[in-house]
């Protein structure tokens, strides 16, 4: 029988600290994208039933205690912190994807300023609230965005592109650094 | 260039993929002509004015969205949702 | 000469820089243009095509001669502007489109044979021998004729770009950009200020006008601090915006840290905004604008404004004996404001017979205008032609001209906006409307004085708060001059010699005049013919005089003679500020697969596939070429086992009711049929007829299908699959989620791939229960995986795929446990030698022309159902036997070379383009039959089964004989793959 070791999108890469800016990367938590068929009210009725979440509103996402609920696609949101209850298969498409993404929480007062070089997205505090998301880009890449404290954001990539994503934020950190 | 997502909202021009014209939502049916095929495929117009064009918000929600804009004036009418748009078209024939 | 008690520099912190290599002291405030003036220095440049000696003319971002190129190295920085270059200690600056040196620069020789370098000259002199315009013509006039070079070096300097959003961009801090920032921000909007300078304020830091009751320059910089305070205001300085943009989008360039010289630890130069923006003042101010008179380029002739700001902002004196030379009223403040500083003014000459100069004590010539200069590096006098008609020589060494103002429209004509003429002033004015969402205000819209720029200002911020919902504040508007704007217009003094328009491009009234003889006479050719307008400063200063002297040559008004276009960028701007974190590895995002970082420790080279990197393959100590690493892989796979990652293939998962009548729609072929645990092999089309991609679909269970596709054309699949489910059938149910990302997926092909796959598996499998084409869930150490029995090397061989969190220890655990097995993984070469040898496609074959008829998939295309792509497949054209379809080629000498890309003709034929019949799509060297083999297409290929046919590759030297055969080279009963 073989031992597999798991190995986290970022490892080698996270933490860094650059200025008023530190990125790292979250603890592995599980992520399983939903999808409802067809109307998702009734996926929106198992979610609540099961794990106490509503289903987010586009760009919105939804939190109780270690849960939450991001809107993650025209169809689709991303449940993470729980496995996912059997009974949601029945409303929709129920798919893991703990592995697929490279998450990166971003926190400091200069994070927004970091993200500005990187996000073509209005991300200040006034505009962009707490436990608000969109999904944009990051550099060239397709990214997941949430607000998740006043001066914090979650990032999530494509796994395959953590250095890609390590690669920019370092860049844009400094730049905010060096502006004092 | 900013475009308004149905559902993300406006977002920069960047985050979108561009297909062509609108056209391609009326796929000709089982008795379809080669004419009717050929000018779906291949025919397109030309206008210098109001067209409709399929767009799709790649880097977003990825929805495809049907963009109504001006070519002269570069102005934007309207941003509808394609499977919206696609489903009226069924259910009017 | 600094003027004491004067001007707004530091004067506790003085400044040393270089210029051509000498130190000169200035203090913190000047800029190089400033700095230079106040040691005395007034020859800054040569111009473009005759080396003229030049000084500055300006004091803003419109200077047309004093071009200098910044640092040394391969970071120095080639035509920037001496008047916008900030100075700071060490700073090393220097002259351009000189040599040797700038005080004597021997093409100035160019000059004397001006006569015969007038517009159009090079259109008809060099025309013949054509072969000489490259290789001489060219490289000779460019060299002769020039700016400042590139170091031709990589410039490690950091850039930035960044995105800002606001309610309101405010485009120039001037006295009516400040009221509109102010008035907006205090109605709550949310404002961004940007001015190109680097102390804002405009003319008010230039002029010595006062407002409410302050100096202007004190008060701009009172309403800086109480905007600076107001947590919705950013405040932008030294940022030019460059350019508009469709809805409300902008380009702005921001110099970061160039005025300090800071460049090390990543401090950026310079910052590429895209600014949007729901509303947009435009408050840029107005451009003065030369007089054209005979060697009106000479050092020490300088627009009025900028001799009154070098004096007011810089405390500067730009000359001992001053003259002014105008056809309006502002004009006459110059000499007002050197008088109050000390300076003698020799003369006012205004071209205007009625002209009276107020308050000022000094000769006046009214009705008169300057007809020549004389000096040649430095201006030592100036010959005017009374009213009279009487000429007179004053001992002059600056003269400050005016021949009014052109209010700055640029921005409002980027969206093909063309701005109106206004007779009373004498000047361009921006079209409302011409941007949407954009006003303008002050001076850019015609008006002139300062407190008709402080009312438009807040006139604009309040239609501003208006427009975006808010109440509309009152603001308390200070008291300021308001004196009118008087001017007849004199575009050019009558006379010979030549009267410069165009400084930097060395463009004269003759030859203006020449095009309209020959013809040019839309002011569009004129500007192609006599390159007026074209140089780094787009003609800011001298576009309007070159149109008033082509309507005048042509008879027509300046109205029917128009603009050209303004254009994006306003000012120049850097390729690496637009490109700015491209360089390097940020040019595109990087994929690694979790096999990565060992595959590189490996020795691995590393080859791009689309964003991915793939190991091509695996040296092992003692091989001398890849070929021999790849010969040792390709046995792996067909003695022993080799392991390769293929976790770059795109991964979709499909589920929902619909999904199966979905993937027979997007598929020629069927897989509503497809069992539950079972894969097959599938074709996608485009709705045009030509293959798409292909790929493997798994069906795992009865509503739960997991695509495969082409590490290439994942995206695209994607994007397809979208755009047939939400535009073409959106009443389907049906759900895509990418899992590419999710699983790390190996293949593990050979006779011992069993062996290999059982070692690692908590339950082992067997051949009953993992027929060939079967699929199912798998443990590995009580992690859950997926295996697949596919193969795309024709032997006996899984995928198997473990949440990619895992994939690094599970690559690590098949390469080690193949290794033991005799085998060990491979990469991209083996993998290609693997599949030709099969006849597999990749999409060398299916790149786009051929057809599923072409690559020998004709009756993939199902009778039972439509797909995509299915009607227009049966064109005749597309399914004729003439077309070139797939073969196998093997060469008749078996030590011959094969090459992709290369031409196939009958025997014997010319080898010409009418003569083809078919190319190499795919080759490699087959360690089993001992020598190259590739895929190809050949006309009626299927039906020509062991003709030799001629192979060509002009481009790499290769001519040999191939043998057309069948696509499989090994194994061709596929006994092998279901062992």
């Amino acid at each position: 029988m073989v031992e597999l070791i798991a190995k986290s999108a970022c490892e080698g890469l996270l933490p860094l600290s650059i200025g008023s800016v530190t990125a790292e990367e979250p603890e592995y938590a599980v992520m399983t994208s939903l999808s409802a068929f067809a109307d998702p009210s009734a996926l929106d009725a198992a979610l609540s039933k099961a794990h106490g979440l509503e289903l987010p509103l586009p760009g919105q996402s939804t939190s109780k205690g270690g849960l939450r609920c991001l809107w993650f696609g025209r169809d689709s949101v991303m449940l993470i912190g729980v496995a996912p209850d059997p009974a949601l298969v029945e409303h929709g498409a129920v798919v893991d994807q703990s592995d697929a993404w490279a998450r990166v929480t971003l926190s400091g007062a200069g994070a927004v300023d970091v993200l500005a070089r990187l996000v073509p997205v209005d991300l200040r505090a006034a505009v962009f609230r707490l436990g608000q998301t969109a999904r944009t880009q990051l550099g060239h890449m397709q990214a997941s965005i949430t607000r998740t404290a006043p001066d914090g954001f979650e990032i999530m990539v494509f796994r395959s592109m953590a250095g890609s994503l390590v690669h920019d934020l370092k860049r844009a950190m400094a730049a905010v650094s060096m502006r004092g | 260039m900013r475009i308004e997502c149905p559902i993300c909202g406006e977002r920069d021009r960047r985050e979108f993929y561009y297909q062509g014209a609108a056209v391609m939502l009326a796929r000709p049916g089982d008795a379809a002509t080669e004419a009717e095929w050929q000018s779906y495929l291949h025919l397109r117009e030309n206008p210098a004015g109001r067209t409709d064009e399929l767009w799709q918000h790649e880097a977003g929600c990825r929805a495809w969205v049907v963009v109504t804009r001006d070519t002269t004036t570069h102005v934007i009418a309207t941003v509808r949702l394609a499977t919206d748009v696609a489903q009226t078209r069924e259910a009017t024939g | 000469m600094r003027i004491s008690g004067k001007g707004m520099v530091d004067r506790s912190k003085p400044v040393t820089f270089r210029f051509d290599g000498v130190p000169y002291g200035g203090f913190a405030g000047d800029t190089v243009a400033s700095a230079l003036l106040a040691n005395g220095v007034t020859l800054m440049g040569r111009s473009f095509k005759y080396h003229r000696p030049r000084g500055v003319l300006s004091a803003g971002s419109e200077e047309p001669n004093a071009l200098i190129t910044v640092g040394t190295g391969a970071q120095q920085e080639p035509n920037v502007r001496a008047t916008q270059v900030e100075i700071h200690d060490g700073l090393s600056a220097r002259s351009q489109n000189a040599w040797p040196t700038l005080d004597f620069d021997v093409m100035a020789v160019n000059d004397l044979a001006a006569p015969f370098l007038g517009a159009g000259f090079y259109y008809k002199t060099f025309m013949w021998p054509r072969r000489f315009w490259e290789s001489i013509y060219e490289p000779v006039i460019r060299k002769a004729a020039g700016l400042g070079a590139l170091s031709g070096q990589s410039n490690g300097d950091t850039y930035e770009k960044a995105f800002g959003f606001c309610d309101l961009l405010v485009i120039g801090a001037g006295p009516a950009g400040l009221m509109a920032a102010l008035t907006a921000a205090q109605g709550g909007a949310d404002v961004i200020l940007a001015d190109e300078d680097s102390l804002m304020g405009g003319r008010l830091n230039a002029d010595s006008a006062g407002v409410a009751e302050q100096a202007g320059s004190d008060w701009a910089a009172s309403i800086v601090a109480q905007l600076a305070a107001m947590e919705n205001v950013r405040l932008m300085p030294r940022t030019t915006v460059t350019g508009v943009y469709d809805g409300g989008t902008f380009g702005a360039l921001e110099r970061v840290n160039q005025h300090h010289g800071a460049r090390s630890g990543g401090a950026a130069l310079e910052c590429f905004w895209r600014i949007t923006a729901r509303r947009s003042v435009l408050a840029a101010g107005a451009i003065e604008r030369p007089v054209a008179f005979r060697n009106n380029d000479r050092p020490g002739i300088m627009t009025a404004g900028a001799v009154r700001a070098y004096v007011n902002r810089w405390g500067v004196a730009p000359g001992k004996r001053v003259a002014v030379f105008c056809n309006n009223d502002d004009a006459h403040q110059t000499a007002r404001d050197l008088e109050a500083v000390g300076l003698h003014v020799v003369a006012v000459i205004d071209s205007r017979a009625d002209a009276v100069v107020e308050d000022f004590d000094g000769q006046v010539f009214a009705g008169a205008q300057v007809c020549n200069a004389g000096g040649r590096k430095a201006l030592e006098s100036i010959t005017l032609r009374t009213a009279g008609g009487r000429e007179e020589t004053l001992q002059v060494d600056c003269l400050a001209m005016s021949g009014g103002w052109n209010p700055t429209v640029n921005l409002t004509c980027h969206l093909n906006g063309r701005p109106a003429w206004r007779e009373d002033i004498h000047a361009f004015v921006p079209t409302e409307g011409a941007v949407p969402g954009m006003a303008a205000a002050g001076a850019c819209a015609g008006v002139f004085s300062t407190a008709g720029c402080l009312a438009d200002g807040v006139k604009a911020g309040k239609a501003a708060l208006q427009a975006l919902g808010r109440k509309p504040v009152d603001v308390d508007l200070p008291a300021a001059e308001d004196a009118p704007y008087r001017i007849a217009p004199l575009w050019a003094v009558a006379g010979g010699g030549r009267a410069w328009l165009d400084f930097q491009n060395d463009v004269t009234v003759k030859d203006v005049s020449q095009a309209a003889v020959e013809n040019f006479k839309s002011v569009e050719h004129m500007k192609r013919y006599t390159t007026q307008g074209m140089a780094t400063d787009q003609g800011k200063n001298s576009n309007v005089a070159a149109l008033a002297v082509l309507a005048d040559a042509t008879g027509r008004g300046i109205p029917e003679t128009g603009t050209t276009t303004f254009r994006p960028p306003y000012v120049p701007v850097a390729i690496a500020a637009l490109g700015a974190g491209s360089q390097g590895h940020g040019f595109a995002p990087e994929r690694w697969t979790t096999s990565h970082f060992r595959s590189v420790e490996m020795g691995a080279p590393m080859i791009e596939a689309g964003l991915w990197y793939r190991p091509s393959y695996f040296p092992r100590a003692g091989e001398q070429t890849w070929r021999e690493s790849c010969d040792r892989e390709v046995g792996y796979v067909r003695n022993s086992v080799g392991v390769c990652d293929v976790s770059t293939l795109g991964k979709i998962d499909i589920q929902g009711p619909d999904a199966a009548k979905l993937l027979d729609f997007v598929y020629t072929n069927m897989f509503s049929t497809l069992k539950v645990g079972r894969v097959r092999y599938g074709l996608m089309l485009r709705e045009d007829g030509h293959v798409m991609d292909d790929g493997t679909c798994a069906r795992l269970g009865a509503q739960h299908y997991l695509m495969t596709t082409t590490t290439a054309a994942a995206g695209a699949v994607m994007r397809h699959l979208e755009f047939v489910t939400q535009c073409l059938r959106p009443d389907w149910q049906v759900t895509f989620t990418s899992v590419t990302e999710q699983w790390a997926q190996f293949a593990i092909a050979g006779p011992q791939a069993r062996v290999l796959v059982n070692e690692v598996l908590d339950v082992p499998i067997d051949g009953e229960s993992w027929p060939f084409m079967a699929c199912g869930a798998v443990t590995l150490g009580g992690i859950g995986g997926r295996l697949f029995r596919i193969s795309f090397s024709g032997e006996h061989a899984y995928e198997l795929a473990v949440p990619a969190r895992f994939g690094a220890a599970l690559f690590d655990e098949l390469a080690k446990r193949s290794q033991a097995l005799g085998g060990g993984p491979y990469g991209m070469e083996a993998l290609n030698v693997l599949r030709i040898e099969k006849g597999f496609i990749t999409h060398a074959e299916i790149e786009g022309r051929t057809t599923a008829f072409d690559v020998g998939m004709g009756r993939m295309i199902s009778a039972k159902k439509d797909c995509i792509g299915k009607t227009m497949a049966a064109r005749p054209g597309l399914v004729d036997v003439n077309r070139p379809q797939m073969v196998g080629l093997k060469p008749v000498d078996a030590q011959a070379k094969l090459t992709a890309g290369a031409h196939l003709f009958d025997a014997g034929v010319e080898t010409i383009r009418e003569n083809y019949q078919g190319h190499v799509s795919s080759v490699g060297y087959s360690p089993d039959l001992g020598r190259m083999i590739g895929l190809g297409f050949v006309r009626r290929g299927p039906e020509r089964m062991g003709e030799v046919i001629h192979l060509v590759d002009r481009m790499r030297g290769v001519e040999t004989e191939v043998e057309i055969c069948g696509t499989v080279f090994l194994d061709p009963e596929g006994e092998r793959v279901r062992g």
